[in-house]
């Protein structure tokens, strides 16, 4: 179907190409049709997004899940020095495209209603972020994959700078200390890679696939450069000790910010370490797994303790993400099929979830413009419906079974239970540490009786709320039942990673 | 399909009365809802039938879960006669449970909502005991635990209700790790989580040594280990029985289902699936003993000085479960899922009856404001009468089965503690001293609890008691049809459950202890002893003391009740007024709660603050980002135009430059 377009290019770009075209009118529009651009400009920028869906759903639907190979590739010459303009997805890539494209329409719907001032540029702001969140996930080549995670930073910066909480500048500058460190050590890493390459494979290349395939790196050099894209990772997983950016984006973020950052961006680091990390430097990410081991133990106990003691329901939801993204870490370095599906599967589900979950705190901050927990209280009572989704998402964000939160966490520990049991008995404690926050905050916020005389008459969700939230519910309990629906796609790139892993550090 | 019938039919009910039962009205959620599980009930029994007597366990493949390398689940049933058995039980006390809460919560506005949530729960269940392999076995066993924390917390706008939920929820939770590191440890031994996969490699394995957390164990005593753990949360066994007690907070029909009849069984019934797995563990089956008699022992202590009606009965299901592990831990399997089956029957029977009695009086829960109601509520005081000579035990000593439903199950129980202790086993003589000892107070408290609500003068408030009335049809005639049960459940299936019990248990269930199965080929072990046909796991064989011994505390406990509550009351009071440290001691239930909260619920919180302001405000942020912060925030004080704007400006032009630099560099490297 697609042979000859270049659909993943006209995926990505399309709603930059309607963001442009969204300024550029309102540019040059007279005042009282630049109100008129304003007003249409969520629905534009909706109807775009349901585009990119439908079209990312045909794409996953024609992917071809037999094969391991890098399908809808595009490629051509573009900065010249072997640097290609290379697109191309595979089992581990697609989903996340698949879960960008979902997810965007839903923010966008979401913020129609709650987004008061400035409309149109954060629309824009919007659509720019999904052609460069998708583009992360499409390149194939070192330098475009760069340009691509960095500067998915920026619309999110403007994103919670612009429309975000009190603290925004303060949240937005903490963001930035971190990842602009990781950001310098994996670009010097990148050009070392490339001066390597064209020494030692006669051209210069920056295609990933001929690095991974062909560039032998001598394990000593390794270390470094595990160590200069690992600084990159961690702090967009983020890991401990490098998460404390995470709870104040979060907080000042709105919502539908929140969602993405929970959603996908949180997802770069882990994709990260697994197009990354893992082909190209497979000796240093065997010996100097166990500092992941470590980090993510301590993230998944140290910050579910942390999650606990939350007094802001969005910090709390932040604190369990930064857990939840430990058992990816654990996952995808213990290198065996289960860790690794684990980990693929955790992150899609973990994006349904805590973007479901951000959901449900806009839904009440809308209403009352408040996340201390103490201030809600017997929500139940008037918002019935809107306390059964809380709970669904409550119940898989603990990882019950039966939700897709339940998979990735069994998969995971099983696999690290392979590497060590005391491994997966640290991650383990996760398990209970999940409930005691979980279950604290949805007592607080929805059980007992309403003592806030401002809740008497708060309404529940409304017809759009509903949108957002049902099909998200759905998708956490059809994957939970039926995770195959993942796996089928992802198993052959998974296995094939895992086999050139072993074949590069001699095992299996 | 009958199986596919059986298990979704309570998730058919639950969706529809949870998803649309505020469109549907409460009278066609309860309708659909209970119609439903009665034909899930009625089904079973044809299943049990089938099953238990015609021999044709089957297996059902519903659909595919999940596979990922060797890692392979699917959504199927193992039909066998020990699934048979929980069948039956879940169901048939999940209806009836269903029809009595149509007129115990006649009053209370949220009806779909309960209906719903109890089906959810009977298809947890039925998952549960339904699964073939050890991932849909964590499905149902979490899902019950979902279940029971809403219901325990149903009535959300009580703290005291909310705190229990969580308790339950999060104590089961901890035997949930050991349950899931136990599954781990089973799939990286067998390499399969399928339970006919896994007990047909057993033999195999079962010198394996395993390290783990920096010990060394034989690995099939780790997986014995870790399971068990989860038994310990689910069947409230000592250690992690706190959250029972608690969870009386749910309205009474959940006690009855849930905290009695069958999700708190899940423990036993695990044990007894996996008996090829604890054939192969004689520590850890050894473990069992000692951790089930022991809880027998001291719920039993406990349930002698409590007040609130519910709280003696949970004290005393948390004493019945501890008879059924040490059972099933000197390998009398059959045994324990006897007083598994009978003890659904008397023990939802007491917990209805107890329900009957709230209701008439009110909400009113504390028994020292009850007393002489007999004549308001006499078919419930006749049915707690019938359950409480079920729990007693009373039968006629030697004759195996004539006697109430818990005379054939508890004597059955002591005999084999007496036949493992008469093999050695300290153990098992442990157990079956605690098992005597317990007898004497299940049948002091029971009867107390007689004599406390229903005899003796009203020490309540009058026009409660003037308003005090027998319960509605919908109440009373699940009370009588499980009274009927707790009368004859133990001489109608006595036979089947022990005496013929190879035949019925047919290759699910060992019959007659450690010492009859051969060491060899374990998985085989039902096949061999089925040829022994004479052995019936019987009372033949033993000292006539230890037949008359149950006998006889249960009638000395009730003499005991007798002259302490009738022939000289007001005991409570004075007991209050200078009761001593042992008393006090028992009021509290041991302190437990009091040192788990000084110590576990106390050091989480200090964790997690100190994690919070210390670690991550106090070192990672001030040494981190703010460090940063101050120091470029001086430099940049000279530069005041970049550091008036917006620190976003400022982060754009930064990543623009870093993007720029980039192209530049690979322009002129590679040019």
């Amino acid at each position: 179907m697609f042979e000859n377009v270049p659909i993943l290019s006209f995926i990505t770009f399309f709603p930059l190409i309607v963001a442009l075209f969204l300024m550029f009118i309102a540019k040059v529009s007279r005042d009282n049709a630049k109100a008129q651009i304003e007003k249409n400009a969520p629905m534009v920028a909706l109807l775009t997004s349901i585009a990119v869906f439908i079209l990312s759903f045909i794409l996953v639907l024609q992917f071809d899940a037999s094969s391991a190979e890098f399908q809808f590739v595009e490629d051509t010459q573009w900065l010249g020095g072997g640097i290609e303009y290379r697109m191309g997805v595979d089992g581990i890539s697609v989903l996340f495209i698949l879960l960008t494209a979902f997810l965007t329409p839903l923010c966008i719907l979401g913020s129609m209603k709650s987004i008061t001032k400035r409309k149109l540029e954060y629309m824009v702001a919007f659509l720019i972020l999904e052609t460069l969140m998708i583009g992360v996930f499409c390149a194939l080549d070192l330098v475009l994959f760069y340009l691509f995670f960095e500067a998915v930073l920026i619309p999110m910066f403007i994103i919670i700078g612009v429309w975000g909480g009190k603290n925004r500048v303060y949240a937005s500058y903490k963001f930035f200390i971190y990842t602009l460190l990781g950001s310098v050590l994996m670009l010097a890493a990148v050009l070392w890679i490339y001066g390597y390459g064209a020494a030692n494979l006669g051209t210069a290349t920056t295609n990933i696939e001929v690095l991974s395939r062909d560039l032998d790196i001598p394990a000593g050099a390794q270390t470094w450069l595990w160590l200069a894209f690992f600084a990159s990772f961690a702090v967009k997983m983020p890991m401990w000790p490098v998460h404390t950016w995470l709870p104040d984006a979060h907080v000042e973020a709105p919502t539908a910010g929140s969602v993405i950052l929970a959603g996908i961006l949180l997802k770069l680091g882990g994709y990260g370490f697994l197009r990354f990390s893992l082909p190209l430097f497979p000796d240093a990410s065997v010996s100097l797994a166990p500092i992941i081991f470590w980090m993510s133990v301590i993230a998944i106990i140290y910050t579910s303790l942390v999650a606990y003691r939350q007094h802001d329901m969005k910090k709390l939801i932040a604190y369990s993400s930064v857990a939840h993204m430990g058992f990816v870490t654990m996952g995808i370095f213990v290198v065996n099929v289960q860790g690794i599906q684990g980990a693929l599967f955790q992150m899609l589900s973990h994006g349904l979830i805590s973007g479901a979950l951000f959901f449900c705190v806009g839904v009440i901050y809308d209403r009352m413009h408040t996340r201390e927990i103490a201030f809600y209280g017997g929500l139940v009572k008037n918002m019935p419906i809107y306390a059964f989704f809380l709970m669904l998402f409550t119940m898989a964000n603990v990882g019950l079974p039966g939700t897709s939160g339940f998979i990735g966490e069994i998969w995971t520990m099983i696999g690290a239970y392979q590497y060590s049991p005391w491994l997966a008995a640290g991650a383990a404690l996760g398990m209970i540490l999940s409930a005691v926050y979980a279950l604290f905050l949805y007592r607080e916020v929805v059980f007992g009786e309403v003592t806030n005389d401002k809740l008497t008459d708060i309404e529940d969700v409304t017809r759009n709320e509903f949108i957002i939230l049902a099909p998200l519910a759905l998708f956490v309990i059809v994957l939970g039942v039926y995770p195959s629906l993942v796996t089928d796609i992802t198993a052959a790139s998974v296995d094939n990673l895992i086999s050139n892993f072993n074949a590069a550090t001699g095992q299996g | 399909m009958l199986y596919k019938i059986i298990v979704f039919a309570p998730l058919i009910g639950a969706l529809i009365a949870g998803l649309m039962g505020r469109r549907l009205g409460d009278k066609v959620s309860m309708t659909i809802t209970t119609a439903l599980l009665m034909l899930s009930a009625v089904l079973s029994w044809v299943a049990f039938v089938k099953v238990g007597f015609n021999h044709e366990g089957t297996s059902v493949d519903v659909m595919r879960w999940f596979d990922i390398g060797d890692l392979k689940a699917n959504w199927a049933f193992k039909i066998d006669t020990l699934t048979a058995v929980m069948l039956v039980v879940i169901t048939t006390v999940s209806a009836l449970v269903h029809l009595y809460s149509w007129g115990y919560m006649e009053e209370d506005p949220s009806k779909p909502r309960f209906f719903a949530y109890l089906s959810l729960f009977t298809f947890a269940m039925l998952m549960l005991v339904t699964a073939d392999n050890f991932i849909q076995l964590f499905f149902g066993w979490e899902g019950v635990g979902l279940a029971s924390y809403l219901l325990i917390g149903f009535w959300y706008k009580k703290p005291s209700a909310n705190d229990a939920a969580i308790k339950a929820f999060v104590t089961n939770r901890v035997g949930d790790v050991g349950l899931a590191l136990g599954v781990m440890t089973v799939f990286l031994v067998f390499g399969s989580v399928n339970f006919d996969t896994v007990f047909a490699a057993l033999a195999e394995n079962s010198d394996r040594v395993l390290p783990f957390l920096g010990m060394e164990f034989n690995a099939i005593e780790l997986i014995a280990f870790l399971l068990f753990i989860g038994a310990m949360g689910k069947s409230a066994q000592f250690v992690l029985h706190v959250w029972l007690p608690d969870a009386m907070e749910g309205p009474t029909p959940v006690s009855a289902l849930i905290h009695a009849a069958t999700m708190v069984t899940a423990g036993v019934f695990l044990v007894c699936r996996m008996f090829p797995v604890y054939e192969l563990a004689p520590v850890t089956s050894g473990f069992i003993t000692v951790v089930g008699a022991f809880t027998a022992f001291f719920a039993a202590t406990v349930g002698l000085v409590q007040n609130d009606i519910k709280r003696v009965i949970a004290y005393s299901t948390c004493s019945q479960l501890g008879y059924m592990f040490f059972a099933a831990g000197v390998g009398a399997y059959n045994a324990a899922m006897f007083h598994l089956f009978t003890h659904a029957f008397f023990k939802a029977l007491l917990f209805l009856g107890a329900g009957s009695v709230i209701h008439a009086l009110h909400h009113e829960q504390d028994m020292r404001k009850m007393g002489g109601i007999w004549k308001a509520v006499p078919i419930t005081y006749i049915v707690m009468i019938i359950g409480t000579l079920a729990i007693t035990g009373v039968g006629i000593p030697g004759t195996g089965n004539i006697g109430f439903a818990g005379f054939a199950s508890k004597d059955l129980i002591i005999e084999s503690a007496y036949d493992a202790a008469h093999a050695g086993s300290a153990a098992g003589a442990f157990a079956f001293w605690a098992g005597i000892v317990a007898a004497l107070m299940t049948s002091f408290y029971s009867w107390r609890l007689i004599f406390m609500t229903f005899h003796g003068k009203y020490r309540g408030k009058k026009e409660v008691l003037d308003h005090a009335h027998e319960s509605p049809l919908v109440m009373t005639i699940p009370l009588i049809l499980l009274a009927i049960g707790a009368a004859f459940a133990g001489l109608v299936f006595y036979k089947a459950f022990a005496y013929n019990a190879n035949d019925f248990w047919h290759h699910a269930l060992p019959v007659g202890g450690h010492a009859e199965l051969a060491p060899s080929n374990l998985y085989a072990a039902a096949e061999t002893t089925a040829s022994d046909a004479d052995y019936g796991g019987g009372h033949h064989s033993y000292p006539g003391w230890v037949l008359w011994a149950p006998f006889i505390v249960s009638v000395l406990g009730f003499i005991i009740a007798w002259f302490t509550y009738m022939y000289k009351n007001g005991v409570e009071k004075r007991l209050a007024a200078e009761g001593g440290f042992v008393y006090r001691f028992l009021l509290n239930k041991w302190y437990i709660d009091e040192i788990y909260d000084a110590t576990i619920v106390r050091a989480t919180k200090w964790l997690g603050d100190t994690f919070w302001k210390r670690g991550d405000i106090g070192i990672i942020d001030r040494f981190g980002p703010n460090g940063v912060a101050a120091a470029a925030m001086a430099g940049a004080r000279r530069l005041s135009k970049l550091q008036s704007g917006y620190l976003y400006h400022y982060a754009f032009v930064m990543l623009l430059g870093i993007a720029a630099i980039l192209a530049l560099v690979f322009r002129s490297v590679g040019g």
